[in-house]
């Protein structure tokens, strides 16, 4: 079983190129903004800034 | 676990993370198969290959209405219901919207080229899906150019719900105009038109399409909860430097 683009096969590997290629950009953009959150409560949380829900109880007295 | 669970923004995150790795490998299974099925799909009598352009312009034209759909709804969860994560999703949603809706207008592009003869016609369906993707751009302004999420979230909500007159418009320009583009031929009256080889690849691609959007939305609710608990915890640590500082401040004036 053999795969035949014919004459316009540029056309057809652009569409689906592109479709990866946003797709890719869509998932490293997510992927990429989990990572900095995260990093950034954690620095929060190293310099003492914590959620009420996050503390000890020791702490919220 | 009701919607009213879901509430709860900590919920809701402990619920992403353990539905997230399943729902990214059934997306991940379905496009394969979607994939291998367009491929091997055959040609058109009239369109010959270029019809596997149809496998993914069409999922990505559903799906950029189909977005919209879901920030209007998250909007009147705002407006109506001011239910705490109805604004997360509408944010969340507006930038996926917009790359399937990029996505539908380049495909299409590249589809129209070698079948219409040209890149772009200024007819009802192409026209209104532009501006469609315009509408999620300015969406997305808007959410960036607010800086308290729910001052932006009411404004957002409002032009969310006001632009979703433009769904049906887009939907049925085919019919009320006379256009370039081609009638509905899948969801339309009488059943679809199109061949099973045809129509099986599109189904599946276009469930593994939606299955793609729900899982990088329920991705980027939770990468949005926890940039607004930064935010909070940054104004927090704002305030007790600020007070710090007027404590200081009072003590130097009463030593003085």
């Amino acid at each position: 079983m053999t795969m035949s683009l014919g004459p316009y096969a540029s056309f057809i590997v652009t569409s689906y190129a592109a479709a990866a290629l946003v797709v890719v950009i869509l998932i490293g953009w997510i992927v990429l903004d989990y990572r900095s959150q995260i990093q950034r409560l954690r620095d929060l949380d190293r310099s003492g800034i914590t959620r009420r829900s996050g503390r000890s109880g020791s702490d919220q007295r | 676990m009701t919607l009213i669970d879901l509430a709860n923004p900590t919920r809701f995150l402990a619920l992403t993370a353990r539905v997230l790795p399943w729902l990214a490998a059934a997306t991940a299974i379905l496009l394969t198969i979607g994939l291998y099925q367009s491929a091997y799909a055959p040609d058109d009598y009239q369109q010959g290959a270029t019809v596997k352009i149809m496998f993914i312009h069409v999922p990505n034209a559903w799906l950029s209405m189909f977005v919209w759909g879901v920030m209007s709804l998250a909007s009147l969860g705002t407006l109506v219901w001011r239910h705490p994560l109805a604004d997360v999703a509408a944010k969340a949603a507006a930038p996926i919207g917009a790359a399937f809706t990029f996505l539908a207008l380049l495909t299409g592009s590249l589809w129209g080229r070698p079948m219409w003869g040209t890149y772009w016609e200024w007819d009802a369906r192409l026209t209104s899906v532009l501006i469609l993707f315009l509408m999620y751009l300015g969406l997305m302004a808007l959410w960036r150019a607010v800086d308290d999420p729910s001052r932006a979230a009411r404004a957002a909500a409002v032009l969310t719900l006001v632009g979703a007159i433009n769904l049906p418009i887009i939907k049925f320009s085919v019919d009320w105009w006379n256009t370039l583009h081609q009638p509905a031929s899948v969801m339309r009256m009488g059943g679809s038109s199109l061949d099973k080889s045809f129509l099986i690849p599109l189904l599946v691609m276009a469930i593994a399409f939606t299955l793609l959007f729900v899982t990088l939305h329920l991705a980027a609710m939770r990468n949005e909860i926890l940039r607004r608990r930064v935010r909070s915890l940054q104004m927090m640590q704002a305030s007790r430097v600020a007070f710090s500082s007027d404590v200081g401040a009072s003590k130097e004036i009463g030593a003085a």
